[in-house]
């Protein structure tokens, strides 16, 4: 990138929100993904849509690349840099505008923190559901770009069931409004929940509306243990079918409860193959007696041990330590790998066994773990980034899971999204109609493509120049 | 010598590649860290440094103004390694980094010499210590200080230096390794044997706190050796890139301490208790000192963590029972406790002081809002960076106010002096406390 357009940058978003040194490019080359990086050629933290726009024009006049970024705790590269492209920070735009009482919806900045809009809401009695393992630190923009699902994804649903509305700026400079406060809203296309997902690459959120419920007065969280991990899977199975929705059904096998429990240090068995963490919630008695079948169904399954934690500390704690997971397996190895393979819940015993049989063929440690009830598993392969060897394996060990998980009617991503990460699996997954029409939408919207590109998917650039004339550069199309 | 091998010489002190390589860059540090929170800015956050350091230990990066700006800018809190659940090792990380800092580009900076020398000379030396202590004593007392406060000499020197005078806390008028004698019995039998670190500040700035400390010991039976011998921790040194000089004041008290017959060893400072905790790690290489390293480290234990061990075996009504409750007033005297880092984060003692100041105060204990988030003391943090650390402690002061607290207890000398300052400096009325002291005063009302 030239200087000149350094300095056009700079004098957008003024001085002191320009940062290109090596250091503060190097620190926005990442995000929570595991093994991509890169640099990109500078770092803006624009101070109002207007900015906003003026780069993205900018962007199109010089062609350059702008990546959208939050906390940077995403797993599936959505934020990490492409070549040419300089990131856009909106970690500072972080104010909550309104909390509307009487609509029960908040306004919000998208560097808002997930975990403190809980916090201010449940204050007055109301609730905000999606909880991705990263609250207490990743965006409500983000959430939105991601569709963020979370524990309570089972019975609340995910972050595109609370989403009103949409202000964003798109790739032409434009500000787009989009939703509101009406419950009802049937005005044109769905454009809202098509924003909800798109991984940055239609717009970039400046302002969103969300839904907010009624915070529910009781919990009952339910731990136990099984010495068989099909036990575990068929209990969940069995809650589902007997017309239980819990709040949250999480489950952990033995590497992942070991790797917990040396971060967490509260007791957990450490020779048991299997936990489920079990939330039911709700209003009065029907809680109890929802806490009394899930607990007799974990009888009925061999569970090892069963204890009911009602004090708010203590399902905190176990809750906390389940949100951990992903990150205290990296205390086995250096490098931990991460998917999130989802399939419809009848499926779920059948996936988890397909994954132990990955780990034993493949020759890989795979940690597992996730939201047993609505079938979203997080199977982690722990390896070392630094042997190659090893790390072909993990790939290998992926394409085998991602392909049974799609057999079983599964998806390739439950709730991490494509980005960079997944994008190889994902003509296989919607098939062409659908890609083909995903492609067509952001080149439609993003004409020289220059928001986040070369997420979720890979626009070939249109036949301008001189045609191909070496084998390698058509190999990926033959 | 090329760049990388150059950089990877200076980082070797870093076991190896596998310590950077552990964080997986979740950014679930982000959420704990004072820095970040104030910026928002990566490179001011855990994450951003790790890979900082990563890249400098990998010769893909210069050690540079902003490099050494970030590391210093760290307080050091360690509040990510408790947040981090793939366990890792920040501190070290970042100490390690200011060690580099500190032998290239601010190799012959003043002001690092000059911090170097006061650490050295001063404050790890208990005779010179103790001089410049009686200096600022006649100082504080002679009405001198009053004098310049007043006509604000300081000010005009530098509006800093007026605050950080402010900051000195009030030298004691005996000193420690004065008052308490090289051994004390209890008044019965005894039944632990004890040893006790009296530390460098805390002699001649704090001696009543050592005092309270010893007292309450004696009270439950414990026999005391404080031999003369010892030396400064080197917690401070240790943290600001003076680790050589900092492992030499660690053999010297392990050769002080080792010798006598103990089964603790007390500490009633944060700093000086997780760095004594740390030096089996800090000496494991040392073929002459690793063994008896490790043997001195595991013995270490804060008051409170050993109050709380013990309690079962002591006999000491009021920590073992509740029943003998401080007769408080409900809502006039309201207890709080602020966690140290480097008691709640370096030695992840949370629970153990909370148990034994709530059996002595009841209802009139209430939880602090973020307590365990730094004050902003820091070790000299406060002192060479006296504007971040502010932002600190008014958040701090603010949570306080919030808490409706007239009593604040803490067990670290920096953090007391710091909030103590903190609630002057905001118009806060308040008592800041050891907790060892606030047991002491319960003692004597109740003997």
């Amino acid at each position: 990138m030239n200087s000149n357009i350094k300095s056009k940058l700079k004098s957008i978003v003024g001085e002191a929100n320009y940062f290109d040194s090596y250091e503060d490019r190097l620190v926005y080359s990442y995000d929570g993904t595991p093994t991509l990086q890169k640099l990109p050629e500078a770092v803006l933290f624009p101070q109002d849509e207007e900015q906003i726009s003026q780069v993205l024009k900018l962007a199109n006049q010089e062609k350059f690349a702008v990546v959208p970024r939050g906390a940077g705790t995403g797993l599936s590269g959505g934020s990490v840099p492409v070549e040419n492209s300089v990131v856009i920070v909106l970690t500072k735009w972080n104010r909550i505008l309104e909390i509307d009482e009487k609509n029960l919806t908040a306004l919000v900045q998208p560097g808002v923190i997930t975990g403190q809009l809980q916090k201010e809401v449940e204050k007055i009695g109301l609730f905000y559901p999606p909880d991705p393992g990263s609250l207490n630190v990743c965006t409500i923009g983000g959430n939105v770009a991601n569709n963020a699902g979370g524990l309570r994804g089972l019975k609340y649903g995910v972050t595109k069931n609370y989403v009103l509305g949409v202000e964003m700026v798109l790739p032409n400079g434009e500000l787009l409004k989009t939703g509101g406060k009406n419950m009802k809203d049937v005005a044109g296309y769905n454009l809202r929940d098509f924003i909800v997902g798109s991984e940055g690459t239609l717009g970039i959120i400046t302002k969103v509306l969300l839904k907010l419920i009624p915070k529910p007065s009781k919990f009952i969280t339910i731990l136990s243990y099984f010495d068989k991990l099909s036990d575990s899977a068929q209990a969940v199975s069995d809650i589902i079918a007997a017309r239980i929705t819990p709040s949250m059904m999480e489950f952990l096998d033995n590497t992942t409860i070991n790797c917990v429990e040396d971060y967490v240090k509260i007791g957990l068995p450490r020779d048991s193959e299997a936990i489920l963490l079990i939330e039911v919630d709700g209003k009065g008695s029907a809680v109890d007696e929802d806490a009394e079948i899930v607990k007799n169904i974990l009888q009925k399954n061999r569970a090892s041990f069963i204890n009911t934690a009602s004090i708010e500390s203590e399902s905190l704690k176990l809750k906390t330590a389940r949100r951990a997971a992903f990150s205290a397996l990296a205390r086995k190895r250096p490098t931990t790998i991460l998917e999130d393979a989802t399939v419809p819940r009848s499926e779920l015993p059948l996936m988890i066994e397909k994954i132990t049989q990955a780990s034993k063929q493949f020759d890989v440690l795979i940690g597992n773990f996730g939201h047993a009830g609505d079938g979203n598993l997080h199977p982690t392969v722990l390896t070392d980034e630094r042997d190659k060897n090893e790390l072909e394996k993990a790939h290998r060990a992926f394409d085998f899971i991602f392909n049974e998980a799609i057999k079983l009617g599964g998806t390739i991503t439950g709730e991490h999204g494509t980005g960079l990460s997944k994008k190889h699996f994902l003509e296989k997954q919607v098939g062409i109609p659908a890609l083909e029409m995903m492609k067509k939408i952001k080149s439609v919207i993003d004409e020289n493509n220059i928001l986040n590109p070369g997420k979720i998917f890979t626009i070939s650039p249109r036949c301008e120049g001189s045609l191909p004339t070496r084998r390698e550069q058509i190999k990926d199309l033959l | 010598m090329n760049q990388i091998d150059k950089n990877l010489e200076l980082l070797k002190i870093l076991p190896h590649d596998d310590i950077l390589q552990q964080c997986m860059h979740c950014g679930l540090c982000l959420a704990t860290c004072p820095t970040y929170d104030l910026t928002k800015f990566e490179r001011s956050s855990p994450r951003g440094r790790i890979y900082m350091i990563k890249s400098v230990a990998r010769g893909q990066m210069e050690i540079n103004e902003t490099f050494a700006e970030e590391m210093n800018f760290c307080l050091d809190c360690q509040a990510c390694e408790t947040a981090c659940p793939a366990g890792v090792k920040y501190g070290r990380m970042v100490e390690t980094a200011r060690i580099v800092v500190e032998k290239t580009i601010y190799k012959n900076k003043f002001s690092i010499k000059l911090k170097r020398f006061l650490l050295r000379y001063v404050v790890a030396s208990r005779e010179i210590l103790k001089f410049v202590s009686r200096l600022l004593r006649f100082y504080q007392k002679s009405g001198l200080q009053k004098f310049l406060r007043k006509i604000g000499l300081l000010k005009i020197i530098s509006k800093n230096l007026f605050e950080i005078e402010k900051l000195t806390p009030e030298i004691s008028e005996i000193f420690s390794d004065i008052s308490i004698k090289e051994v004390e019995f209890p008044n019965g039998e005894v039944k632990f044997k004890t040893a006790f670190h009296f530390g460098c500040l805390m002699n001649t700035m704090f001696a009543d706190i050592n005092q309270d400390t010893v007292d309450v010991l004696k009270y439950i039976g414990c026999k005391i050796i404080t031999p003369r011998e010892q030396v400064c921790c080197g917690s401070l040194l240790g943290h600001n890139g003076d680790m050589e000089y900092a492992l030499k004041l660690a053999r010297k008290n392990i050769d002080a301490f080792i010798k006598h017959d103990y089964d603790y060893l007390i500490s009633n400072s944060a700093g000086c208790g997780a760095f004594m905790k740390d030096y089996a790690h800090l000496l494991e290489e040392d073929p002459e000192y690793s063994e008896k390293a490790k043997l001195f480290s595991s013995k270490v234990r804060d008051i409170m963590e050993f109050l709380s061990e013990q309690k079962i075996h002591l006999d000491f009504q009021s920590i073992s029972y509740p029943k003998h409750k401080l007769e408080l007033e409900p809502e006039l005297e309201l207890i709080t406790y602020h966690d140290a880092c480097h008691l709640a984060h370096a030695q992840k003692i949370t629970s153990q002081p909370r148990e034994i100041i709530k059996s002595l105060c009841g209802n009139n204990y209430i939880e602090l809002d973020e307590a365990s988030w730094c004050c902003g003391s820091a070790g000299i943090y406060n002192v060479v960076r006296y504007e971040d650390s502010l932002k600190q402690l008014e958040r701090k002061i603010e949570n306080i106010n919030r808490s409706r607290a007239n009593i604040v207890l803490t067990g670290n000398p920096g953090c007391i002096g710091q909030i103590k300052y903190g609630a002057r400096k905001f118009d806060l009325n308040i008592q800041v406390l050891h907790p060892i002291t606030f047991i002491k005063n319960y003692l004597v009302k109740s003997l």
